[in-house]
């Protein structure tokens, strides 16, 4: 999933000073999973916004809606009959739904109240860690299922380097070294010679080097 | 405005320990102050941050979760769930500008009503010293419908 | 011969080869950069010139390297993967045998975490292994990355690192083998204090014949004070200091533990002589050049072989 997390109050409450009346709004999928832009989270936000402001003078309204998804038209339309009565939108959803909002509404000031992060996996309860960077070629066939782009400090796709000790990476002793679970994993498969092949110089463009990406399904495009 | 302030206090209370303890001290006829608005929950780990700002946004100057002793959870560790979810509802109440020292997590078994009367005493009097939430105004205007 | 590369005729002749290190100064100091290499005349065979070393700005290695050519002495070139990507390490592998350079290290560099701007991007757009396979393409091949073909390619001599110290030990010699194929013609180790260790390394090395394959420069440090002892055993990862050299230091008085730690390395050097397979020493005296002269004198290795 994306995943994100809440900007600083401060920064927020700078957003949506200036107005009168916000629509705050989250999205059901990806920043919900992580407990960043979710029903709840929208809940929460707009009472600490308000409750923020109130303290130096300034009250609000906020509408809050949360739609089933922020990145596709059909569901941004759901907002049209909220749009007219309000001044500024803030969205709880990742940039790809900030920028959804931003282009379906365009009179109206688009804030983000997230950051978004990363494509990760949920490792327990209340922990996600980063596991793809979208190069868009994907080498898990070649590295035992774990990626050395997304989980190698240095994007080694030859490694380890010699900062590896102990399975653990030279930046932090949080960090996994993605080169020992790639060879702990080929070894348990039997499949140790696969690390002689030299993985070599990648192509960059499918990575987003080539410029904005972009996926035409001709079947299914309209 | 300090001298007839009379703090609005919300104790979520779990089920099984902390609302027990409070029927225990009226048993008991343990005298504890009425500022101290209790809600039963089904267990301390029940109760969400969402819960905690919303009752300081319709007006409480302070609120406490009190939840079972440590190890005494009747669901193995909703207690211990919900003293992390106070420190972070804590940092965030930091955020906003109404203090962190507003919200408090507290443990205690079924039997102690006599702690769960001095807690309610010693909340009401921290709170009263602290003066009313910087918000309460909010809670004076007219009342808005939550949207979902 | 592949090249003119120095090190390389020094290699071929059968001789042990000696190279140590320069890092180049922060700042506009063209001097720092001479009177370190001064230090290192008629002592060793080439000298690296690190590339912006644990992630700190430096004078470039490219610049530096060409002053100590300018002296009339050997560079090896160091680069890193991490501050630039493959048309910028092109351009400058260009520019350097345009500049008279022929010696090269390829690496991948301490992460800018460790450094002073932990805040610039990572590059790696190659790795190192990816790296040796360029320079070697663009020697042997005259192509560029790209595919197009270079006018007047550069003749490097390849270089790469190896860490005989690191985790997961078996791949240790692996990850040496894959360098190999890519195209390494010589190999400077991390630093050497384990030496049982290292010799369980080069026994894996000479298992797969490597030796036979590539130039192996046994790197070597000597230690300043017990304290620098302690923080490579400690703080620096992949660098495996044995308690027993940390006490040693730690016996002596202060003011002879500079002079324990250059006989501990000499002590080494001896050591590692009599490893089959090792066809030289890459001596890392880190702002310690005055002492390599003496290192090399008292380790057998003056005069350098005129070839």
């Amino acid at each position: 999933m994306i995943t994100a997390e809440r900007k600083p109050l401060e920064e927020l409450i700078e957003y949506v000073r200036p107005f009168k009346r916000i629509l705050l709004v989250g999205c059901n999928e990806c920043v919900t999973v992580c407990s960043a832009g979710g029903r709840k989270e929208v809940g929460l936000l707009a009472s600490g916004l308000k409750m923020a402001l109130l303290q130096s003078g300034t009250t609000i309204e906020i509408r809050e809606h949360t739609l089933e998804r922020q990145c596709d038209p059909e569901y941004i339309d759901e907002l049209l009959p909220m749009i007219d009565g309000v001044d500024a939108v803030m969205s709880m959803a990742c940039g790809c739904g900030v920028q959804e909002v931003a282009r379906r509404y365009k009179d109206k000031p688009v804030f983000p109240a997230l950051n978004t992060k990363f494509m990760g996996a949920s490792e327990r309860q209340g922990v996600w860690a980063e596991r793809c960077q979208g190069c868009g070629n994907c080498l898990l066939g070649m590295t035992g299922g774990i990626c050395p782009i997304a989980r190698c400090s240095k994007r080694l796709m030859n490694g380890p380097c010699g900062g590896s000790v102990t399975g653990k990476c030279e930046i932090s002793k949080d960090v996994d070294c993605a080169w020992q679970l790639i060879w702990d994993r080929l070894k348990a498969l039997g499949l140790e010679d696969q690390y002689l092949k030299i993985i070599p110089a990648k192509d960059w463009r499918p990575a987003g080097g080539g410029g904005p990406r972009k996926i035409i399904r001709e079947d299914l495009a309209a | 405005m300090m001298e007839n302030f009379e703090p609005v206090i919300v104790a979520f209370c779990c089920h099984y320990c902390a609302y027990t303890a409070a029927d225990m001290a009226g048993s008991q006829r343990l005298e504890y102050s009425p500022n101290v608005k209790i809600i039963r929950v089904p267990c301390s780990g029940k109760v969400d941050a969402i819960h905690i700002i919303k009752a300081f946004e319709k007006g409480a100057d302070g609120v406490y979760v009190a939840g079972c002793l440590d190890g005494d959870c009747h669901f193995k560790n909703g207690n211990n769930r919900a003293s992390r979810r106070v420190e972070y509802v804590q940092k965030y109440l930091d955020e906003i500008g109404i203090g962190s020292e507003r919200l408090e997590m507290v443990k205690m078994s079924a039997g102690m009503g006599y702690l769960f009367a001095q807690i309610a005493i010693d909340m009401t009097e921290k709170i009263r010293k602290l003066g009313p939430s910087p918000v309460r105004p909010l809670a004076m205007q007219a009342s808005q419908p939550i949207a979902c | 011969m592949k090249t003119e590369s120095h090190l390389e005729k020094v290699l071929v002749s059968g001789n042990l080869a000696v190279t140590s290190e320069c890092g180049p100064p922060r700042g506009c100091l063209p001097d720092h950069v001479r009177e370190k290499g001064g230090y290192l005349r008629g002592v060793v065979d080439a000298i690296n010139v690190t590339d912006n070393q644990t992630a700190m700005v430096r004078m470039s290695s490219l610049a530096a390297s060409v002053l100590l050519k300018q002296e009339g002495l050997n560079p090896l070139y160091q680069m890193v993967t991490r501050d630039r990507n493959r048309l910028a390490m092109q351009a400058d592998i260009i520019g350097a045998y345009s500049l008279g350079i022929d010696t090269m290290l390829c690496l991948s560099g301490d992460h800018t975490q460790f450094g002073d701007h932990p805040m610039a991007a990572n590059v790696h757009d190659l790795d190192s292994i990816q790296l040796i396979q360029m320079v070697k393409a663009m020697r042997d091949e005259g192509k560029f990355q790209g595919g197009a073909d270079i006018k007047g390619p550069p003749k490097m001599f390849i270089g790469a690192a190896a860490n005989p110290f690191a985790d997961p030990f078996e791949l240790r010699v692996l990850r040496l083998a894959k360098k190999v194929a890519a195209g390494a013609d010589f190999i400077q180790t991390q630093c050497i204090f384990n030496v049982d260790k290292f010799e369980k390394w080069m026994e894996q090395v000479r298992r797969r014949g490597l030796h036979k394959q590539v130039y192996i420069l046994a790197g070597v440090t000597p230690m300043k004070s017990v304290g620098a002892a302690r923080y490579m055993k400690n703080k620096v990862p992949g660098m495996d200091v044995p308690q027993d050299l940390v006490d040693r230091m730690g016996s002596v008085p202060k003011e002879k533990q500079p002079e324990e730690g250059i006989t501990i390395c000499i002590e080494t050097i001896d050591r590692l002589k009599k490893i089959e397979g090792i066809a030289g020493f890459h001596i890392m005296a880190i702002d310690w050049e005055e002492k390599v002269k003496e290192i090399v004198d008292r380790a057998g290795l003056l005069p350098r072989p005129q070839v």
